[in-house]
């Protein structure tokens, strides 16, 4: 099992070699057969690997603890469904599956563009099996998960594993990795075609079609991944935050940063043909960002929570990254002159100028977070010491340019390209400015006096205002001309411009997230010692402190206390917090409840006996808009499914988009 | 005016502000890493830092005492008494033998305040396989 499982990974290895060698040499000697061989290869790849993570998951789900990965990372008694998570649950099976993803892409990409892109797919075939015969150095050489324990001393058989770490044993945790590395990977394509477009001088239009809906698709996952991070967190961690800037964390927010950002200026290259040089950069750092945050959370650089074993794998991804870096920026300048800016800025007042905005500011935070991340690197290599900074530093730059952003949310789409003039922003901006002042003042009036939630909260309702007044003027003209209703008005508004109504779904998603965050800045949080019978009030809730009862089951023995909830006066019935010990890692774990409402969670960690006396300690908290976080996600999904569906128009024009197309092209030969 | 000085301006503004908000951050929030070793050798003037200590846990040395926390963080044969009072509920994986961070400050009593734990179980990700005594090799035992 095992040998086959190391060879199907070494065969892929040659493969994707012969892919990256055949795909050039067939292109530049003009061999076709050479080039469809190369791509042949990529399948080859992805059969072999799929046969690889394959004999994994059988060895996981069997509990074959022969093997050192299956040993470590599962045991009896766990689950189906966390056996199988086990692939990803440790070092070497999440090298495997970042490469069979890859693989998985490319022979998808290779199968859909088989007759698409003859001049580029060479390249771009050879840029995807370059990467993935990266990961496949990993694993064939460096960190192999088809190791046998105790290798070279004969076979020694575990009789039972250590289990997959008792904190990951939650829903979130077997979609969450899966969810990222679909984001962290996917990014590897938009930058073979860049790069590819690069080689072949193309600097035209046609390769970002495709690359900005695998960016979009990619973008999904990795916003599901990192929210999904984020409930995880809140819902099993039990310090009740979602997010910590930790260097993992943040590893992962990077790329989403320069990926979003390339979602924007991607449309002023599409509608302008401008930007062209920035949206390469963009892709290009999207890439490398992805390999670095691989890097950072695999090689235990930087001090982290989630830091995996301290491994050797850190200089192969310098290597990597140092080489990929450089020859990109060789192509780049080299290939300055195709990538010339069809048109130029006109007016601060206009599109443009808030796209070049967006970008600007979504570039500031993602070097801030970089600068943050790496900070205990560079002062060490700087001044000899070693500084960390830390959650409020974070803090403290995003928040300004999240509602920098916010407001960029609400303005950018309203106003026109090229130039607007005074006379019509202040019609366009003349209800929503009035929202806004009117939720400041309002909350003025009853005592909320913390300055950015005031910001963000008025902000909110103008960007609110401004997406609604879209949707119901767009509405309203198609139902002046066909008579339908208003909401069969809109859904017919939307499918005719899929990509605009859609990314306004997906603003208005991040606003109902911006509301969530800004609840943070009310948070009621208490540590208390408390015994039997004792009440204890907590904003608008009464506590009251019951029986602690306690058991065992196969897997771990467990506490729960029983804690009597009430809000003025009302009964709101039990809360049961509770504390585990799993037997086989002897890993406590406490697994906090919440109360999950519109306006606030109540949230109760049961952090155990106190050593003096016989009184129990729990934490308890009051999170305020905690859901809108979580809600805002399904807008974002849903926005974003809405973009990637064709529009309505081309579907039953076709003719008049041919003549279009012919019209623009032959407009582009003049 | 130029549109290019514009944009310049608007540009400039917006990453001074922001420029000035991370300096500004760094100074306030920055914490200098620590070993136990290098803790008792520190100068009256450094211990007005905010500090990061690392060590193990010494076994049976938590000790809970209403809201505050205390234990000992241990390197080799050095030891340092900490006091964690934050809000913040300790992590699950702060436990007998675990490595642990501490951030805080180090009192004049030589114990050390800290405000934030951060604990990694050291054998939670390098785990040694327990292995079944009886087992010969190469037999199945399960």
């Amino acid at each position: 099992m095992e040998n086959l499982g190391t060879l199907a990974i070494l065969l892929a290895f040659c493969f994707a070699i012969y892919a990256v060698l055949g795909s050039i040499a067939g292109k530049l000697g003009r061999r076709p057969f050479l080039v469809l061989s190369a791509e042949r290869a990529v399948y080859c790849v992805w059969g072999l690997l799929t046969v690889a993570a394959s004999l994994l998951v059988y060895s996981l789900m069997t509990g074959d603890f022969r093997l050192a990965y299956v040993a470590e990372h599962s045991n009896k008694s766990m689950d189906l469904a966390y056996k199988f998570a086990s692939w990803w649950g440790g070092q070497e099976g999440s090298l495997l599956l970042w490469a069979w993803l890859l693989a998985t892409y490319s022979a998808i990409l290779v199968f859909q563009n088989r007759r698409k892109f003859r001049e580029m797919m060479p390249y771009v075939t050879a840029v995807l099996m370059a990467t993935e015969t990266f990961f496949l150095i990993l694993i064939s050489f460096v960190e192999q998960p088809f190791k046998v324990l105790m290798a070279g001393k004969g076979i020694v058989d575990a009789g039972d594993g250590q289990g997959l770490n008792p904190l990951l044993q939650y829903w979130t945790m077997v979609i969450h990795p899966p969810m990222l590395y679909l984001g962290y990977v996917g990014f590897t394509v938009p930058f073979a075609f860049a790069i590819g477009s690069l080689i072949t001088k193309q600097a035209g239009d046609s390769w970002i079609h495709t690359t900005r809906r695998w960016t979009l698709v990619t973008w999904m996952f990795q916003t599901t991944g990192i929210l999904l991070g984020a409930g995880w967190a809140y819902a099993v961690l039990g310090w009740g935050g979602y997010w910590g800037w930790d260097p993992v964390e943040n590893a992962s927010l990077l790329p989403w940063i320069t990926a979003t950002a390339f979602l924007h200026s991607v449309m002023m290259q599409e509608k302008k043909g401008m930007m062209k040089v920035w949206n390469i950069v963009l892709v290009s750092s999207t890439f490398f960002l992805c390999i670095f945050g691989t890097f950072l959370t695999r090689s235990g650089v930087v001090q982290s929570v989630h830091a995996f074993a301290q491994s050797s794998l850190g200089r192969y991804f310098v290597v990597f990254l140092a080489v990929g870096i450089a020859s990109t920026l060789y192509l780049i300048l080299n290939r300055l002159d195709y990538l010339k800016s069809e048109a130029q800025l006109e007016s601060v007042l206009s599109r443009e100028s808030s796209f070049l905005f967006n970008n600007l500011i979504l570039l500031a935070s993602c070097f801030a977070v970089l600068w943050g991340t790496l900070f205990p690197v560079i002062s060490e290599a700087v001044s000899g010491e070693k500084i960390s900074v830390d959650g409020p530093f974070f803090n403290r730059v995003n928040i300004p340019i999240g509602l920098g952003l916010l407001l960029l949310t609400g303005v950018g789409p309203l106003i026109a390209w090229r130039k607007s003039s005074v006379e019509s922003l202040k019609r366009s901006f003349f209800w929503p400015t009035i929202g806004g002042v009117a939720v400041a003042g309002v909350l003025l009036v009853t005592g909320v006096r913390h300055f950015y939630a005031l910001m963000s909260f008025a902000l909110c309702a103008f960007v609110t205002i401004s997406i609604v007044l879209e949707f119901f003027k767009g509405a309203n003209v198609i139902r002046a001309k066909s008579g339908q209703n208003v909401v069969a008005a809109m859904v017919e508004l939307t499918h005719r411009n899929t990509r605009r109504y859609g990314g306004y779904l997906v603003h208005m998603g991040v606003v109902l997230m911006f509301i969530g965050f800004t609840g943070k800045a009310f948070d009621i949080s208490r540590t208390l010692e408390v015994a039997k019978g004792q009440k204890v009030n907590l904003g608008s809730y009464q506590l009251q402190i019951g029986d602690v009862e306690s058991g065992r089951n196969d897997n771990y023995s467990w506490e729960v206390l029983n804690v009597a909830v009430s809000k003025n006066g009302q009964d709101l019935g039990n809360m049961r917090p509770e504390r585990r010990m799993y037997f086989v890692s002897r890993q406590p774990t406490s697994e906090v409840t919440i109360r999950r409402r519109a306006l606030d969670d109540l949230y109760l960690n049961f952090a155990g006996a106190a050593n003096d006396g016989d009184g129990t300690v729990i934490q308890a908290y009051v999170f305020p808009l905690v859901s809108w976080i979580w809600v805002g996600y399904w807008v974002v999904l849903i926005g974003t499914l809405i973009c990637l569906v064709p529009n309505k128009v081309r579907l039953m024009y076709p003719r008049t988009e041919v003549v279009a197309m012919a019209k623009k092209h032959a407009k582009v030969q003049n | 005016m130029n549109n290019y000085v514009k944009f310049g301006i608007l540009i400039l503004a917006i990453l001074g502000t922001l420029g000035w908000l991370a300096v500004g951050g760094i100074s306030e929030t920055k914490t200098y890493y620590k070993t136990v070793a290098e803790i008792g050798q520190l100068s009256e003037q450094a211990k007005e830092k905010r500090l990061r200590v690392g060590g193990d846990i010494a076994p049976n040395s938590i000790q809970r005492n209403g809201a505050d926390v205390m234990f000992t963080l241990a390197q080799d044969s050095l030891r340092l008494k900490v006091v964690y009072s934050g809000i913040d509920p300790l992590p699950d994986t702060f436990r007998d033998g675990a490595q642990a961070l501490a951030d805080g400050r180090l009192g004049s009593d030589g114990v050390f305040h800290a405000t934030k734990i951060q604990a990694k179980c050291a054998s939670k990700y390098q785990a040694k396989p327990v292995i079944n005594g009886n087992a010969t090799p190469g037999v199945r035992t399960s």
